[in-house]
């Protein structure tokens, strides 16, 4: 392997890192959101420095190899990615943390039937699921898998439209569920950008991979 | 749409029965810069000295097929007349260490016996001088021998020789291999102006001034053209993994 790959390697292993970091972020946030756990929460909000760290080493060590190895072809394509990844990861990580916070500030437990209303809990199990399949798309160079993200996202997407109906209806019949309504609702929306952002990355998978531009392009996304 | 200005049809180079150059088959637009890369030995310096019929002057070497040159197959044409017409710029800078930087410019015309008015020859030098950017350096030492020049000017004054024979195009073999970075480049801009009025062809190991320089690369691989496109495309996504093995810098 020459000194380049070797490089780019390291880079691979520390983005795989940071994405098992943040798959934990967001699954202990369904956690503590479904168990009332604000010690969990507290314990995310203090992880949360550490997906910081990630994006800004990941940031540094993109910048070194361009300087250093002016990198080409696949490989140019992969640091690009990567930034953008990077970029996409750190940024669920802070709906993780924005989740955990709410956990937080809240008086008491959400009311759980919200939760089923809402789809909720669903809809956290396919963002956690969805972000899975990116990192597995990405380690394995995976393309099919990362198309198929296109097609999750739209689920969350149809619990997201949803939401706002369901959550009317909820208040309709008890009013005193005005605040967690909105705490789920702020969840729900959180929890539609994960999916936007999963997206994202499988964007970046098949550029790196095919040098495919499919942002903006939902056609040829489809099409592919 | 531009325009051909030289072609290469079915190609081929040999020394004795060494086939180095391979049914090659390209077309060079016009007022573009081409880059020719490949690992040692692949043929590319080969295929730039056939272009100008520079390959044929070595012992034992043969070529077929065509190279066209505004259609007309210069394997046709005397030698002599497709040199006026392809000038060449070669690795090492190599002023005519005797002669001054003026007669170092019109040296070609002295060579090939054209004589000129005084007059004619000073408009010439001038000319030349400044399309290399070089006549602001020199214009008040021009009687001083051209190897007083730095390496960076003596190439640059060594552009301007062939410039002022008026070719086409101009054909360079690695030109900066012997440079100072800073010395690379003032000749890497001067390609930038140079093809405003001159298609330039450049064989390079730098991939680096292969990507800033040229417009098209074309990258060989024992004797044959494995690829050639934009150059923004072969440095981006290339299309055929020999190309990339080795811009990537994994090639066995």
């Amino acid at each position: 392997m020459t000194q380049l790959e070797n490089e780019i390697a390291d880079i691979k292993a520390e983005v795989v890192s940071m994405w098992y970091l943040v798959e934990s972020q967001l699954k202990k946030a369904r956690t503590a959101m479904l168990h009332f756990d604000r010690d969990l929460a507290r314990e995310i909000v203090l992880k949360e420095k550490r997906v910081n760290a990630f994006e800004l080493k990941l940031d540094r060590d993109c910048e070194n190899i361009f300087a250093l190895y002016c990198p080409v072809a696949v490989d140019l394509r992969f640091l690009l990615a990567v930034l953008k990844i990077n970029n996409n990861l750190e940024r669920i990580g802070d709906i993780a943390d924005g989740i955990a916070k709410y956990v937080i500030e809240s008086l008491s437990d959400f009311d759980h039937k919200l939760f089923t209303n809402t789809e909720l809990i669903t809809m956290f199990d396919d963002s956690i699921s969805i972000l899975s399949d990116t990192r597995i798309a990405f380690e394995k160079e995976d393309t099919i898998l990362a198309r198929s993200i296109f097609k999750k996202d739209e689920v969350l997407d149809r619990i997201n439209a949803n939401a706002i109906k369901k959550i009317e209806d909820c208040i309709k019949t008890d009013l005193g569920m005005i605040n967690d309504a909105l705490y789920v609702l702020s969840i729900i929306r959180k929890l539609e950008r994960v999916g936007d952002q999963a997206k994202n990355i499988a964007e970046e998978i098949i550029f790196y991979i095919e040098a495919k531009v499919l942002k903006h392009n939902e056609e040829e996304a489809e099409k592919d | 749409m531009e325009s051909t200005i030289v072609k290469s049809v079915d190609y081929n180079a040999y020394f004795g029965d060494n086939h180095v150059v391979k049914n090659v088959n390209i077309d060079i637009p016009r007022n573009n810069v081409i880059a020719v890369m490949g690992p040692s030995g692949c043929g590319k310096t080969t295929f730039l000295r056939g272009i100008n019929r520079m390959h044929e002057l070595i012992p034992g070497a043969t070529a077929k097929g065509q190279i066209l040159l505004n259609g007309e197959d210069v394997l046709e044409m005397h030698p002599i007349f497709v040199r006026l017409k392809i000038g060449m710029v070669f690795q090492r800078p190599n002023p005519f260490p005797n002669l001054s930087i003026y007669d170092n410019v019109i040296a070609g015309y002295k060579l090939n016996g054209i004589k000129l008015p005084k007059a004619e020859k000073d408009k010439i030098v001038e000319h030349s001088l400044t399309r290399v950017a070089l006549w602001k350096e020199v214009k008040d030492s021009l009687t001083k021998k051209g190897s007083f020049l730095s390496g960076g000017q003596q190439q640059r004054l060594c552009i301007a020789r062939a410039v002022a024979m008026e070719p086409e195009v101009l054909l360079f073999d690695e030109p900066t291999s012997a440079l100072d970075p800073i010395s690379t480049s003032t000749v890497e801009e001067l390609f930038h102006e140079l093809k405003k009025n001159y298609t330039l062809i450049i064989v390079t190991h730098n991939m680096q001034q292969a990507a800033r320089v040229s417009d098209k690369t074309a990258f060989f691989y024992m004797g044959e053209l494995v690829e050639y496109d934009a150059t923004k495309q072969m440095f981006t996504n290339p299309k055929d993994t020999r190309t990339q093995n080795y811009i990537t810098g994994r090639f066995s």
